[in-house]
């Protein structure tokens, strides 16, 4: 029997970014207990590194705008592997949670007659992003951490969760952590579970995202027998810094683009010129002169090929590294001082100023930036029903980057923030009306925690062992090397190889010294996520034999338009748990209707 | 107030905040322990006797990092040396990230941005309130570099401290309150929005409450002293243009404005760079003088019947 502290709730929210956030406050504004359980303190969720803006069809900036043209860009950024009805509700809800956050406090930048103004982003056909200078996300995390907060939530911070529970019948009715700075071990009882997560970059050796992501939500989901899809699509943002080491992969915001930065190779050339894809050419000016002209005047010019969607400009700047026409460290230039005034940049972009000087000694209104890809964000996730966000197993929904079919296989810019609010609020609806109508009560199975609470404290009983911080090591530099933005057949199954013998050294670390606030264990526990997520990742991108979106296949380097009509789906059928096998097949998409192919058809 | 952990570095020159003030700068470590410590200088790591063979002086010394951190749980602790290779463009965190995976597993320390955005890996770095993830160790002193917690906090363990009476404080922070939105939506212009987003900027660091003497020095004071991270809040929403309840009495007979001295070592320590005590403390204090004592402003209310709100009215909107 192991000691423990039990909590009781209708909905619990697992991380409390942007999306768990939302879930909390509506499921509490329906008069339900809620509960937000973080692994951070509150407050620092990955959300505070969101930089853009919030994509939303508002129409202040450029009337014509609207959610129909929203949908179509959306949807062809994803390359058409998106869940056509998250697609739609998202372009169709946006504007009115934008709006929504004014009502609580958070203060946009605003339009000379006083409105919420937009910016510009890849891959939008109208400035649509609002935004707060380039720290979007920490307004969105701090008006919503205030509105919880004045609702009276309860918040248990510092809290790792390590598996969901379920009772006899499968539902999920639970979960079970720990308290990081004790290491006491805790349950919770819940009608609800919603799933608010977040990404997996830690499986990665450069990306953007912070220690927690994890991909926890993706695993337990996993282990709890549910539906996973499109976990091939992993982005990898065109621009991160490159140097110096310490903070590679740190993100440079696209609205370094969106205010006027081009990007230049080594001879000075804007070299996305020569990568404009057919799907895009239509839209996509052919000289500097109309890309330059653009940013004043968009109905009279097209767009320039610095705001190609994501996957598009991180191939571009992978060719011409490997082409030899990269900066000294690797990368390629992002140049917005010679191209906008010093006042300009530090009033839009104070934070990347303060970022180059500060981390690289760099003066981004005076030099160009050096850029290179980085691994930024998981498209897919658990598969869920596009109104209530639940998933496949019963009591457990999911928003947020934890979640799949929303942005397809690739996903733009701006369109987090929105589906954080947008699905956020849906899983927190959903899971209310399922608590209300869960009949009978919640049993928990001591034979379950006490497993889970097994597992976790293995590494304490072993001495000699192997070390987490390697192990993590070796995964990041497998997933990065084989599992990258340009994949093939054999280094996928070679990946695949190496994290099987990756889980049997999970098996025998070894940890040391309490279990009070120690880093070391704290990561023996991240390990099982990190390596299911890695591995369906590997087994999603060997299924897809075709290059989509953020998936690139160098033997199989153009889409095929069979397997544009499916997910990978993936699950666990049978034995469950991070050593256990995932099952993969494909499964056809949800069927558009008429009125909406045509909206994609259409020349807008 | 003791130096004592900077004078076992050379101290730093004009770039450091603390420099022309000392005014409740406190560079002392949180334990008497971690005095005792902070004088055993490195020397111990130092020659070896590698400089007698005549090879060494033909090739380049390996240059290397030393951190002297503190560990140790609310029981007490010492500082303990860490030395490694040192890498190009390294800032503190990531000495602390290699010592944790080589040398201490189980070193404890809060981050997770590592791009001063989130404020989590807040600590003192040779006394001072800082980032670690902002803290480039070619821009320190040469010799070792003193890591240790937030004073003001209690202990959990090594780096990391007990930050939960900010989160207490939020909670009595009344919620903003705006009239209801008008059909064609709120109309704000930006010249008014930029004084809150100054101050929205935040990162919740709390190395503003930690580097503040009025509890750095004085625990009790914390039960009735918000401290400068909330009164850039109150400020905030003083000055946000929709808002519309009335929070100064509450900041000045509830919250502490008042013991504020304005030695600005907050602003100094601001790794947000937000002008803490003049655009947010000063006027703050202004405004709550002026809603209390002004004879004008009180005529005024008389007048036009303008209610002044008690601490309580003020707060009728918050749950706690």
């Amino acid at each position: 029997m192991t000691d423990y502290e039990t909590h009781r709730y209708d909905v619990i929210v697992i991380g409390a970014g942007g999306a768990g956030l939302r879930a909390a406050i509506e499921a509490k504004s329906r008069g339900l207990t809620t509960a937000l359980v973080c692994k951070s303190l509150f407050g620092k969720a990955h959300t505070v590194m969101a930089e853009g803006g919030v994509a939303a069809a508002m129409g202040n900036v450029y009337p014509e705008d609207n959610w129909k043209v929203h949908f179509r860009d959306t949807m062809r950024g994803g390359k058409y592997l998106n869940n056509w009805r998250m697609a739609q509700l998202h372009a169709q809800e946006a504007p009115d949670r934008v709006y929504e956050l004014e009502a609580w406090g958070a203060l946009f930048d605003r339009t000379p007659d006083g409105r919420i103004t937009q910016r510009d982003f890849g891959g939008h056909r109208y400035a649509r992003l609002a935004h707060v200078g380039d720290r979007t996300g920490l307004e969105l995390i701090r008006t919503l951490q205030q509105k919880a907060v004045s609702m009276d939530i309860d918040v248990f911070m510092e809290c790792k969760i390590l598996r969901l529970l379920q009772d006899a019948s499968g539902a999920v009715s639970g979960a079970v952590g720990y308290w990081r700075p004790t290491g006491e071990f805790v349950v919770f009882e819940a009608k609800a579970v919603v799933l608010a997560t977040g990404s997996i970059g830690r499986s990665y050796t450069y990306t953007s995202n912070s220690w927690e992501s994890t991909g926890d939500g993706h695993a337990m989901a996993i282990w709890a027998g549910a539906d996973v899809i499109e976990m091939e699509c992993v982005q990898f943002h065109p621009t991160g810094m490159v140097w110096p080491l310490s903070v590679r992969g740190l993100l440079v915001t696209e609205g370094v683009r969106g205010d006027g930065g081009a990007l230049k190779n080594s001879e000075g050339h804007r070299f996305m010129f020569d990568y404009i894809p057919e799907m895009f050419r239509a839209e996509t000016a052919e000289t500097e002169e109309e890309a330059d002209a653009w940013y004043e005047d968009h109905a009279h010019n097209r767009r320039t090929p610095d705001l190609l969607p994501r996957d598009e400009v991180a191939r571009a700047i992978n060719a011409e590294v490997k082409a030899g026409r990269g900066s000294p460290h690797g990368g390629v230039y992002l140049d917005i001082a010679s191209r906008r005034s010093p006042e300009f940049i530090r009033r839009r972009l104070p934070s990347m100023y303060h970022q180059f000087l500060e981390l690289a000694g760099v003066d981004i209104t005076a030099e160009p930036m050096e850029v290179g890809p980085t691994c930024h964000y998981m498209m897919g996730g658990v598969r869920v029903n596009p109104e209530t966000q639940a998933a496949t197993v019963a009591g457990l929904f999911a928003a947020g980057e934890v979640a799949g079919g929303m942005h397809g296989a690739n996903r733009l810019g701006g369109n987090s923030l929105s589906d954080l609010l947008v699905f956020g609020r849906r899983a927190g609806m959903g899971a209310a009306d399922f608590a209300e109508s869960r009949t009978g009560d919640t049993q928990l199975d001591a034979g379950q925690i006490d497993a889970v609470v097994a597992d976790a404290t293995a590494p304490f009983e072993r001495a000699g062992g192997e070390n987490a911080y390697e192990v993590q090591q070796d995964l990041q530099r497998t997933m990065q090397s084989l599992v990258g933005i340009i994949r093939t057949g054999p280094e996928l199954e070679e990946a695949l190889d190496k994290l099987g013998e990756l889980r049997e050294r999970t098996a025998k670390i070894s940890v040391e010294g309490s279990r009070a606030y120690n880093p070391g264990w704290n990561l023996a526990t991240d390990l099982p996520s990190m390596l299911t997520v890695s591995t369906a990742i590997a087994q999603g991108a060997l299924a897809r034999k075709e290059s989509r979106g953020a998936h690139t296949r160098d033997d199989y380097p153009n889409p095929d338009p069979e397997l544009g009509k499916v997910n990978f789906v993936q699950r666990q059928t049978g034995e469950r748990g991070y050593a256990a096998p995932i099952q993969i097949g494909p499964e056809p998409l949800p069927e558009m209707p008429e009125e909406l192919h045509e909206l994609l058809e259409e020349g807008h | 107030m003791t130096d004592s952990i900077p004078a076992s570095t050379p101290q730093s020159t004009g770039t450091t905040p603390s420099a022309s003030d000392d005014a409740g700068m406190p560079a002392a470590p949180p334990e008497a322990t971690r005095d005792d410590l902070a004088t055993t200088a490195l020397l111990e790591d130092g020659a070896t006797g590698h400089a007698f063979e005549p090879s060494d002086v033909e090739e380049e010394e390996e240059p290397t990092v030393t951190l002297r951190v503190w560990r140790g749980d609310a029981s007490g602790g010492d500082l303990v040396d860490y030395t490694l290779p040192a890498n190009e463009g390294e800032v503190v965190l990531d000495v602390v990230h290699r010592i944790q995976a080589t040398l201490a597993p189980d070193l404890a320390c809060r981050w997770n941005c590592k791009a001063g955005k989130c404020g989590s890996c807040s600590s003192e770095i040779n006394g001072l309130p800082s980032l670690m993830c902002m803290t480039r160790v070619d821009e320190l002193p040469e010799g070792p570099i003193t890591v240790t917690p937030m004073r003001t906090f209690p202990i959990i363990r090594d780096l990391v401290t007990d930050v939960t009476f900010n989160f207490e404080v939020a909670k009595r922070v009344p919620a903003f309150a705006p009239p209801p939105r008008p059909d064609d939506g709120y109309r704000m212009q930006q010249i008014d929005v930029e004084r809150g987003q100054e101050f929205r900027k935040c990162i919740e660091c709390f190395l503003c409450q930690d580097v503040c003497h009025v509890i750095r020095d004085h625990d009790e004071n914390k039960a009735h002293y918000a401290g400068p991270r909330f009164f850039i809040r109150f400020a905030e929403l003083e000055m946000h243009p929709l808002d519309t309840n009335d929070r100064r009495e509450l900041v000045r007979q509830r919250m502490g404005l008042g013991l504020c001295n304005i030695t600005k070592c907050c602003t100094e320590v601001c790794p947000e760079h937000i002008k803490i005590t003049d655009n947010a403390i000063i006027p703050l204090k202004e405004r709550a003088v002026d809603a209390s004592y002004d004879p004008i402003a009180w005529l005024g209310r008389k007048i036009l019947r303008r209610h002044k709100r008690s601490p309580e009215e003020a707060s009728a909107a918050s749950p706690h």
